[in-house]
């Protein structure tokens, strides 16, 4: 902040403090006309006041809660742009990126000051990171075998993946099914593992503009009957003549390809939901499911444990 | 001074003091029993219906609101409408005026009922009402202070009693708190959009919503206090100097201690520091005002016993007791790490607003009951003392749950493996508290039986009350 206000916030602070000082001093010597245990002289319905001294046990708990005051706020940050004498701060502050927040932390460590988040995050790495050096040196398949490696593994997936995916890893509409053998992305432990650093980007374009509703419809009920469903035969045999735009990404099979994450339809299985109603509304609108990069947040030796919970769930030994 | 007023009896405008009476016990009634719905709720969430209208999400703020705005506020409308009359010893300023804070108040109480449960809120705790609402509080909220300031003004004593510095801070600081917060753009007649952005809006909002506990729900029934514990003890106020140092010193710190709801946030370490001070050193004059209540009962202890109308009111100064002790406990960073976002602060929040707030409003309700519809007393003081223990046992029953459940959660939070993952999913916590949610539960529903009865209790009163009168002017008009 400016030293404009800066000043305001100190002058502010201490004024107050300053003026309960006062405030308390005055009150503790008997400055009415009336002795101390003489009623005031004034008459409020009846109810009247005496003039009692303040406790002492309490105006002494107010001198100690006083002092503790100032000197909290020598030691850490309050008074303004003061620091405090303790060069404490709980994080480093108007970081804006990775790299920002990397520097910040740098220059901090040269200039002494403690910063509490940084501090917590390298004691952690300190105690947690062999560990994870030590599952992130053996294979995901080893990993998978190993319950304590995958105990772990789901631990960290109830914390970071379970908002989405559910804490049975079963998912949801949107969000994929993780205990199945249908993989949008390969279901391989490099492939698993691949998914989680970099995250994806499930893009579907919308065909609301280009097919009319019953075109629309006539699609929807082909591919509906791709996993052997019973649909209105015309309905599906028009669809297909419409099918090789989709087919570009799905393929002509509908099988669809993991190498762009298109989705197998054949398999009634469905991300979005399978009725002809919500196969209508993904056609006409398109999707966008995003599943987030986890590099930076988790780190890739704890993603490597993740992978491994996430490929014993469909390789159940 | 007020000598006068023993020749001439002064006329007071007591009906808009009845008429926020009756209201308190209503909306009390109300709010409380929405508070044990949505306990309930959390337990069997299907009691929503799967309506959007019966869920807890919407029918939590309008929990807050009928408590907070509609009982507690119409205690305070009621009492210090009661107080200011009696210690300046002069009628209510303006009739009108005063009626017309009463009618505007409802209208803002119904508005709130009705467009909560349909989702219009502008999502700010504590001050979820949108802008047209907004602008009617601001409103009935600058006749209420002219009314009462304009009493002050025009008062036959020579001095300005102690409760009413107190009512007089609560209503200026709400005023400024109320406009200050609420500030806004509307994009349509339901919708608003705050003035403030990011972390300022967060400071705002705390600057407020820490600030409608300690003025109005502390300051405010801290005037209260100061009028019927004197009044129902028969005993004069322990220290004129005390209520000078705590009254200053309660005001100007307690404006401060907001930024204590946003710490580890995104708020600046400076501004939680010094909330975080001025939280602590608050406890002192806070612990100043219980002090002076509870030593003024010295020498009519013995009224306790017989009186549950006192007990009331010195029960809810030792919960008062008890909460200001423990908020400033849990401004501290460290325990505020433990504390925040679990149960203990609602437990927290209970025990200052159905230990302290209630329980003095019930106390004052019982004291003016009588007076004001014509009887000598209510009409019965043992139900009095059933109320009095249903919701103390209600109150204790809340705040243990609360704090078990709290420090559970807390601690379930920050419990890690030794390979640094977290010991327990958040569901689990959730799973955990659902014993501690029963008890809850139990206790919201003593609370409100006591609250019916207390409803019932007053009915008796006021309806004998108008039978005398009935009874008094039919015989003037045969005579």
């Amino acid at each position: 902040m400016s030293s404009f206000w800066s000043a305001w916030v100190i002058v502010l602070t201490l004024g107050l403090l300053v003026a309960i000082i006062v405030l308390l001093r005055w009150n503790m010597k008997n400055y009415t006309d009336v002795a101390e245990g003489e009623e005031m002289g004034h008459e409020f319905d009846g109810i009247v006041e005496i003039n009692n001294p303040l406790p002492k046990w309490w105006t002494y708990l107010f001198w100690i809660c006083i002092v503790w005051g100032f000197v909290y706020l020598a030691l850490y940050p309050g008074l303004g742009n003061f620091q405090g004498l303790l060069g404490w701060k709980s994080s480093n502050q108007d970081v804006r990126s990775l790299a920002e927040s990397r520097a910040a932390e740098k220059r901090a460590e040269e200039e002494g000051l403690i910063v509490e988040y940084d501090r917590q995050m390298r004691a952690a790495e300190a105690e947690y990171g062999p560990i994870f050096a030590a599952y992130a040196a053996r294979s995901i398949e080893d990993l998978a075998a190993d319950p304590e490696a995958v105990a772990v593994g789901q631990r960290l997936f109830l914390q970071n993946c379970s908002q989405c995916h559910g804490s049975n890893a079963m998912g949801g509409p949107g969000f994929p099914n993780l205990t199945d053998d249908d993989w949008l992305h390969g279901g391989s432990p490099a492939k698993i593992k691949e998914t989680i650093i970099g995250g994806r980007q499930g893009a579907m374009p919308a065909f609301g503009e280009q097919f009319t509703d019953q075109q629309i419809t006539e699609v929807a009920t082909y591919v509906l009957s791709l996993s052997g469903r019973k649909v209105d035969p015309e309905l599906a045999a028009a669809g297909k003549t419409r099918f090789a735009v989709c087919s570009a990404c799905h393929g002509v099979d509908g099988k669809g390809n993991q190498d762009i994450g298109s989705a197998n339809l054949t398999d009634n299985i469905w991300l979005y939901g399978g009725s002809q109603a919500k196969v209508e509304e993904t056609l006409r609108y398109g999707r966008n499911g995003v599943m987030p990069a986890w590099k930076d947040i988790l780190g890739e030796d704890k993603v490597h444990v993740v992978a491994a919970y996430i490929y014993s769930l469909s390789n159940e030994q | 001074m007020s000598q006068t007023s023993q020749q001439q009896p002064i006329d007071y405008n007591l009906k808009v003091v009845r008429q926020f009476t009756v209201m308190t016990i209503i909306w009390g009634i109300i709010g409380m029993a929405l508070g044990v719905f949505i306990a309930a709720e959390l337990i069997w969430p299907d009691l929503s219906l799967h309506l959007p209208y019966l869920t807890y999400s919407r029918l939590r703020p309008l929990h807050t609101n009928a408590v907070i705005f509609a009982f507690g506020t119409s205690a305070l409308f009621a009492t210090s409408y009661y107080v200011v009359q009696k210690t300046c010893q002069v009628r209510l300023f303006s009739d009108k005026l005063a009626a017309f804070t009463f009618w505007g108040w409802q209208a803002v109480i119904v508005a709130a009922v009705i467009t909560l449960p349909l989702g219009i809120t502008s999502s700010k705790e504590y001050a979820e009402l949108e802008w047209p609402i907004d602008i009617l509080i601001a409103v009935v909220w600058i006749a209420y202070a002219l009314v009462f300031f304009a009493t002050i003004v025009k008062r036959r004593t020579s001095h300005i009693y102690v409760a009413n510095w107190f009512y007089g801070g609560f209503i200026v600081t709400i005023a400024l708190l109320h406009i200050g917060n609420s500030l806004a753009v509307p994009v349509s007649f339901t919708k608003s959009y705050s003035m403030y952005s990011g972390a300022v809006d967060a400071m705002m909002q705390w600057w407020y919503g820490h600030n409608a506990v300690g003025f109005l729900l502390t300051a405010g029934f801290l005037g209260m206090m100061y009028y019927f514990v004197p009044k129902q003890a028969e005993r004069p106020v322990y220290s004129y100097r005390l209520s000078v140092v705590h009254f200053w010193a309660l005001i100007s710190l307690y404006i401060w201690a907001g930024p204590h709801h946003l710490h580890y946030t995104a708020l600046p370490d400076w501004t939680q520091s010094v909330g975080m001070v001025m939280s602590v050193i608050l406890f002192v004059p806070s612990w100043g005002g219980m002090i002076n209540g509870i030593m003024t009962l010295s020498g009519a202890w013995h009224k306790l016993r017989t009186d549950p109308i006192l007990r009331f009111l010195i029960v809810s100064l030792s919960f008062y007791g008890m909460s200001t002790f423990e908020g400033p406990m849990m401004a501290i960073k460290s325990v505020n790490a433990l504390s925040h976002y679990t149960d203990w602060t609602i437990g927290h929040v209970h025990s200052g607003a159905l230990g302290w707030v209630a329980m003095i409003s019930i106390g004052a309700m019982y004291f003016l009951v009588p007076r004001l519809f014509n009887q000598e007393r209510l009409y019965s003081t043992r139900l009095v003392n059933v109320h009095f223990w249903l919701h103390t046992i209600g109150v204790v029953l809340y705040i243990v749950a609360m704090w078990i459940s709290g420090v559970m959660q807390g601690l379930m939070w920050r419990a890690t493996n030794s390979d640094g993952t977290l010991t327990y999913s958040f569901v689990e916590s959730v799973e955990a508290s659902y014993p501690f949610w029963f008890v809850r539960f139990v206790g919201g529903v003593f609370i409100v039986t006591g609250m019916l009865i207390m409803a019932y209790n007053c009915y008796k009163t006021i309806r004998a009350g108008q039978r005398a009168s009935a009874a008094v002017s039919h015989d003037v008009k045969t005579a």
